[in-house]
């Protein structure tokens, strides 16, 4: 499976932009802290989460609601993971 | 270079509530609708409004329209135009009437009535018991109200064009608006949108300041869009601070935080509110509030290794509390901060909430500006409406649920007003070349290469900048040398440069005009807060801890050119009412 290209990535970090400031920071702070570039797979579930209304986001990365498709749960798990570093780091 | 045109009776640049409830009024009456929106429509900020939405229906407890126009009149601190508040207040009601009848899921009450809840500023009797006045759609109101709004675009076949970015207004020399060029984000290319009206709906700056609630897209675009058309900003120097936001974070940690018992303690863990306000204490009001924060902080008292927050204690409270009463600040908290506040204090700093200022309408949402013959002159064929516009119902501070009905009433007014336009004028006019070329030369700057500071650091500093020297705590020299350093830091812009060069989802070009327009925003901001030399609602200066009803009962006007401050009469005359005369503002 071939990686995203450059213009994919660019692509995902616009749809990052959200209405709420709290999924702005966890989406932004995921994308940044990525030490590879993601597989297709990853990209196509990124992308199917992105595409969720940010109301549903908010319930499953804010509000403890996970979600029932296996893939997006990790992802879900994934990108709160990446926030808690970051807290972590920065309280450092 | 062949540039792509397209025509339309009306563009409409941002797809929250308020530019959605324009486009509605005007599809569903078969005129040519383009709405052009940064973000996907329903990722609009609106989305993020929780508590609710004003409307005197009166389910709950007695209420009627001229005790919530009092309210609203008390709280701007007499600086809002009376006769745009009685309006908004009148309008409360069949717009809410009419956002049920489109389907917005509001709660009920037992008796199948819209659900109407407390909140602060909201009266009875003028000045009397507490009034219920605010009626939601669970805790997604402005989810609901955006979703529904769509929808019904969708069906009135109203043209979107999502994630396309407004650059400039088009404006011949007659001063007539006559569209805006706008960058394709996807393709990077620019296309001019020709039409014979245009509104701005582009929502708030809080971006300008380096704490805020405001998600990233709300970088002022609108005003700055005027501005740079040489059209005036109203009253920038009002903006609205809420005291407990998260450090570093910005998202607001609720006055029920407060309220449940929750207190705020410096470094040395002192109750610092107890020299700040001795009977209020933590519960005083945001303003006093924010300041004794930014003061501890200031006089070296923060908290953490940078000594930049305060602490907000809630461990006292016990777990059933916390986790019962406050589940969103337990769940922020946990995200955000990796903490129990049942069992740690959450570090908390004042974070921007809402511009109270913005581009100058009259109640039909048409832009005024003074020209030659008075304070009020329609610019020809430009709108504004929502929170980039200042009609001014919220004078020198907003109360909370005046926001969405604010954007729903004057977007609907705009609408109203763009069908009586585009029957008087019915035509395109000729749209010269000449007034694409600055627009397309700000493009091009930006696409020089060679060295440079890089965007994301200068815009960096620019919010840091505005949260010292134009926050809560205000002077005039903090200020003057926050006008210094802005002037200095719009120079570094000249020489920043892109590294990033290409076309598809150039963010990092995007990105680039947002800092142009947040750079814009913050001179304007700064510059009529240094201008009042009273207190008056959000803004409250040390150096001025007074209001000054004699001197400064009046907008402030600022222009791009000069960086100019001008004064501009506030409209003290209701429609059909008495006007509400200034009085001590105390609750
Ligand atoms: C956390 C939070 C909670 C709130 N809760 C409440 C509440 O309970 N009750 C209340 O009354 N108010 C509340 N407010 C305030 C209220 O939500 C906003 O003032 C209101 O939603 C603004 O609506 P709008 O239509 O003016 O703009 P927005 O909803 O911000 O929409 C702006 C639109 O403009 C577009 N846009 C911007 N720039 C450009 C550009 N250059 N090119 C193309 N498109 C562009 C965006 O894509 C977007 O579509 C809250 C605010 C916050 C931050």
């Amino acid at each position: 499976m071939s990686s995203q290209t450059e213009a994919d990535r660019r692509r995902l970090r616009w749809q990052c932009r959200r209405g709420m400031l709290e999924l702005d920071l966890l989406f932004s702070t995921f994308i940044d802290q990525l030490d590879a570039p993601l597989s297709a797979a990853e990209h196509a579930d990124l992308l199917h989460l992105l595409g969720c209304q940010d109301q549903q986001l908010h319930d499953w990365l804010i509000g403890g609601n996970e979600p029932e498709e296996p893939r997006l749960r990790a992802l879900v798990a994934r990108i709160l993971a990446a926030q808690s570093g970051a807290t972590a780091s920065s309280d450092a | 270079m062949g540039l792509q045109h397209r025509h339309f009776d009306a563009l409409i640049i941002g797809a929250g509530g308020a530019g959605l409830n324009a486009a509605l009024r005007l599809a569903s009456a078969n005129h040519r609708v383009a709405v052009v929106s940064k973000v996907f429509p329903t990722r609009s900020h609106t989305v993020a409004a929780q508590g609710g939405v004003n409307a005197a229906l009166a389910n709950v407890l007695p209420d009627n329209w001229h005790w919530h126009m009092f309210d609203t009149v008390k709280g701007s601190d007499y600086l809002g135009d009376q006769d745009a508040i009685e309006t908004m207040c009148r309008e409360a009601i069949p717009t809410v009437y009419e956002l049920e009848h489109a389907g917005v899921p509001f709660s009920r009450l037992d008796n199948g009535k819209i659900y109407q809840r407390a909140f602060g500023g909201m009266s009875q009797n003028f000045g009397g018991e507490q009034a219920a006045r605010t009626c939601a759609a669970a805790d997604r109101t402005g989810h609901a109200i955006l979703h529904t709004l769509y929808q019904q675009n969708i069906r009135a076949r109203t043209h979107f064009f999502d994630e396309v970015f407004a650059v400039d207004l088009l404006r011949d020399d007659a001063g007539v608006v006559l569209g805006a060029l706008v960058l394709d984000i996807a393709t990077g290319e620019p296309l001019v949108i020709e039409s014979k009206t245009t509104l701005l709906a582009t929502g708030g700056y809080g971006q300008v300041f380096r704490t805020t609630t405001n998600a990233f897209i709300n970088t002022g675009d609108g005003m700055a869009m005027a501005l740079r058309a040489g059209v005036p900003v109203q009253d920038m120097e009002f903006y609205q601070f809420h005291p407990t936001g998260v450090a570093g974070k910005g998202m607001l940690i609720t006055e029920g935080a407060r309220g449940e018992g929750g207190y705020l303690i410096n470094a040395q863990g002192e109750r610092f509110m107890e020299r700040y306000a001795p009977n209020a204490l933590d519960l005083a009001s945001r303003d006093v509030v924010a300041r004794a924060i930014v003061t501890e902080i200031r006089e070296g008292r923060g908290c953490g290794p940078h000594q930049d927050h305060v602490l907000l204690k809630l461990d006292h409270l016990g777990a059933d509390v916390v986790h019962h009463r406050l589940p969103g600040i337990v769940d922020i908290c946990r995200v955000f901060q990796g903490i129990d506040p049942a069992k740690q204090p959450i570090q908390v700093f004042p974070t921007a909430h809402y511009a109270m200022g913005g581009i100058p309408t009259d109640r039909a949402a048409r832009v005024v500006a003074p020209v030659h013959k008075g304070p009020e002159e329609a610019v020809p064929g430009l709108y504004a409406a929502g929170e980039c516009a200042c009609v001014s119902v919220h004078g020198a501070n907003r109360l909370g649920g005046n926001s969405l009905l604010d954007i729903l009433v004057f977007g609907r007014a705009a609408g109203q007003d763009i069908e009586r336009y585009l029957s008087e004028n019915p035509h395109h006019r000729p749209l010269p070349q000449h007034t694409l070329d600055p627009i397309l030369a700000r493009l091009e700057r930006w696409d020089r290469h060679g060295e440079g500071e890089p965007v994301h650091v200068v815009k960096a500093d620019l919010r840091k900048l505005m949260e010292d020297h134009c926050g809560v705590f205000r002077d005039h020299d903090t200020m003057a040398k926050g006008v210094e350093k802005l002037r200095t830091l719009r120079e570094r812009i000249e020489h920043a440069r892109l590294q990033d060069h290409s076309q598809i989802f150039n963010t990092a070009r995007i990105e680039a005009l947002e800092l142009d327009n947040l750079v814009d925003v913050g001179m304007a901001t700064l510059a009529c807060a240094l201008a009042r030399e009273e207190s008056r609602g959000a803004h409250s200066r040390i150096d001025f801890p007074e209001r000054d009803d004699v001197h400064w009962m009046q907008h402030s006007l600022f222009w791009r050119e000069g960086d100019r401050v001008e004064a501009k009469p506030v409209r003290t005359k209701p429609l059909t009412v008495e006007s509400f005369p200034p009085k001590a503002r105390v609750y």
